[in-house]
């Protein structure tokens, strides 16, 4: 997983609530065995016109946000389906962090095994931020995760919390899988405890 | 001994460790896998040189990519026969047991898990899919889990999880004749709103849940995710055991036995904190439908479409405006003088054999609509087959509905069933969202029951005015 620990660039608006995964990266993207290369179908409806040629008025086809790197958006973003590629799309797009009231669960899970990092702040700061996004390319917004604060263009910093051991894989780049897998002593004493005192959690057949 | 929730006794009885911030490696003894979000975690495996920890824990299956048409010849479309390919390929490597489209056991993963016993009361349950919070019927804790996630299970039979916050609804009362779980789990979500349950794992508990079947568990706890819910869950009880009992993969003789008298103790104890508690009286409920494009956009069957300037907050005002721009409504149609185009009765939420039967009563003897175009697709070859054996097929092809092969289908339209852009659906699916059964499809969720009455009328109808005067004696 890559490392993130400062990330500084312009945001993009965008205050829609309920922004669910199939609207973030629809089902004919989902036929890929592959993680990369997802970026050109994110936002796909909103994004492009029926002819496929761009919708001039979504805010990433406008000129200053081609290549944001942060997205400020409402309540319960990701909810819906649990498809990573809506993490992977987003990512693939250059954006790699997302601000927003709230998120839901298995998006959020899903990228920060991406490397992205997800900061929730309360919804009258993201009005203030939302606000500040739209002066387009001059409004730089400056993330620090080690001090956990979103500096805004008007230079007040705003605090976010995160679960340590989240910030510590971020931070470091560190591979779970690897990490987890360390463990595999107490995970295996675990395993024959639990058969051994519920056998029947092996499945018959 | 503090008193316990129901999650709290699975949760604390599959800790492996805990890191200082409370982080915890849990134990996963379910694994189910579908084609569609597996594929980069094979990968993934493949590139570190990982094995599938324990292959025996993991049921692999192909659902949401397959046509509902006869498949013996293959599929047709390039992208959606490599992905099945590669599941195939990629269980065959690792060791996997492998439900491919020819197999009378295959079927949506949230049907067949239950159906083969594979899910129980007690056990962790994860899928790469939202809807895994189905098995929660069972008093099994399961949540949907990213591709990333799926790789993490594969490689340690472990995931990384931070514990949620228990949510209690209590639906006390009984449901009126008539109104189903699909009416009750959309009623819920209406109250909390799709991101009540967010952080939170719900236990459905109360008089209306206790006389549920486990069908109607399943599609209770199928749409706790559309609450925001990590995971929703019923104590198990006779019905769960009666449901499970012979099962190909359930316990067997004295493991069965061990395995009940376990399960009888995993209910919440008297006293136990529930940080959140919605109480819902069931017999208020009415049949209930989606107007807009989110699952909480509910409301019953005898309102009007609502007016965007009628809810409080701006962000609501603006969501409900451009829900029916895309939905083509305007406010204040009574509901039930909506038109309909299509009617999928089907998807992980209503596809099993109490769904199809219930379909079957309401219309034998009578036709669908002439301006309908109407389909069932059965949760698993098993449904399929039990509901050809009990008649119900013959009635559903009689009433002029289009009787398919098992898969996600029209839920999600990976494969070729779709709607149109502009066409207008009654579904029993999960998922009203933007484009969700197919680019421009407007989507009105709702139980088999109003699925079925909607094909007969054309247009979106009260069931109980249908049982009154048009369905047959």
């Amino acid at each position: 997983m890559r490392a993130l620990k400062e990330l500084t660039g312009v945001a993009a608006p965008m205050p829609m609530i309920n922004v669910d995964t199939d609207m973030i990266i629809p089902k004919q993207y989902l036929k890929t065995i592959k993680r990369t290369g997802l970026g050109k179908g994110l936002f796909h409806e909103m994004r492009y016109n029926k002819d496929g040629s761009d919708n001039e008025d979504f805010v990433l086809n406008k000129e200053a946000y081609r290549e944001a790197k942060i997205l400020i958006t409402g309540d319960n973003f990701g909810c819906g389906s649990s498809r990573e590629h809506a993490a992977w799309a987003i990512e693939d797009f250059g954006i790699r962090c997302v601000i927003a009231p709230s998120f839901s669960d298995i998006f959020y899970n899903n990228a920060f095994k991406n490397g992205m990092l997800l900061i929730r702040l309360p919804q009258d700061q993201i009005d203030d931020l939302t606000e500040q996004a739209e002066y387009g390319a001059n409004a730089q917004f400056s993330i620090d995760l080690e001090t956990q604060t979103v500096t805004a263009p008007d230079g007040k910093t705003h605090r976010f919390e995160i679960d340590e051991f989240r910030k510590h894989c971020l931070l470091n780049g560190l591979d779970e899988i690897a990490l987890t897998l360390d463990k595999d002593a107490s995970i295996s004493s675990f395993e024959q405890s639990k058969n051994n005192e519920h056998r029947w959690l092996t499945p018959a057949g | 001994m503090p008193a316990k929730t129901l999650y709290d006794k699975i949760w604390d009885a599959h800790v492996v460790s805990t890191e200082p911030d409370g982080t915890c490696l849990l134990y996963i003894d379910r694994h189910l896998v579908h084609e569609v979000t597996s594929a980069q975690a094979f990968e993934g495996l493949r590139i570190n040189q990982r094995k599938v920890r324990r292959p025996e824990l993991t049921l692999a299956v192909v659902d949401h990519n397959v046509p509902t048409t006869d498949r013996s010849k293959g599929i047709d479309d390039p992208d959606s026969k490599l992905q099945i390919d590669t599941l195939r390929d990629n269980t065959e490597e690792f060791g996997v047991e492998y439900y491919n489209e020819q197999d009378i056991r295959q079927g949506i993963v949230h049907v067949i898990g239950p159906e083969q016993g594979f899910t129980l009361p007690g056990t962790t349950v994860v899928c790469g899919d939202s809807h895994t919070a189905t098995h929660g019927a069972f008093g099994a804790l399961a949540h949907g889990i990213g591709t990333s996630e799926v790789e993490h299970v594969l490689a340690s039979q472990t995931l990384l999880q931070n514990k949620s916050k228990n949510m209690l609804v209590n639906v006390t009362g009984k449901l009126a004749p008539g109104i189903t779980a699909k009416d009750l789990t959309l009623a819920i979500i209406a109250t909390t709103g799709t991101a009540g349950g967010t952080g939170h794992v719900i236990e459905y508990s109360g008089e209306a849940i206790r006389t549920l079947s486990m069908e109607g568990r399943m599609t209770l706890c199928n749409m706790a995710i559309e609450g925001g819910a990590r995971a929703g869950m019923v104590a198990p009880d006779e019905i769960t055991f009666a449901y499970l009992k012979g099962r190909p993969k359930s316990p067997k003789g004295d493991d069965w036995d061990n395995a009940v008298e376990y399960w009888k103790t995993l209910h919440s104890d008297e006293g136990a904190h529930f940080d959140t508690v919605i109480e819902i009286d069931a017999t208020t409920i009415a049949p209930i439908v989606t107007w807009g494009t989110s699952p909480e956009d509910a409301i019953a069957i005898t309102e009007n479409v609502p007016d965007p300037k009628n809810f409080q907050d701006e962000h609501k005002q603006s969501a409900a405006k451009r829900s029916l721009e895309y939905m083509g409504l305007t406010a204040g149609t009574p509901l039930t003088e909506i038109k309909i185009d299509k009617v999928f009765i089907g998807s992980c939420t209503n596809s099993r054999i109490e769904d199809l039967r219930e379909v079957a009563k309401i219309v034998e003897g009578n036709k669908t609509a002439a301006h309908v175009n109407a389909m069932v697709v059965p949760g698993s070859g098993l449904v399929k087959a039990q509901a050809e054996k009990e008649g119900i097929a013959e009635i559903l092809i009689q009433a002029g509905f289009d009787w398919r092969e098992p898969g996600c289908s029209m839920c999600l339209g990976m494969n070729p069933d779709r709607l149109q852009p502009g066409e207008r659906c009654a579904s029993t699916s999960n998922r009203n969202f933007e484009g969700r059964q197919g680019s421009g499809g407007r989507t009105h969720l709702m139980s088999p029951a109003m699925a079925a009455a909607a094909a007969i009328t054309g247009r979106l109808t009260d069931i109980r005015t249908l049982q009154k005067t048009e369905a047959p004696v």
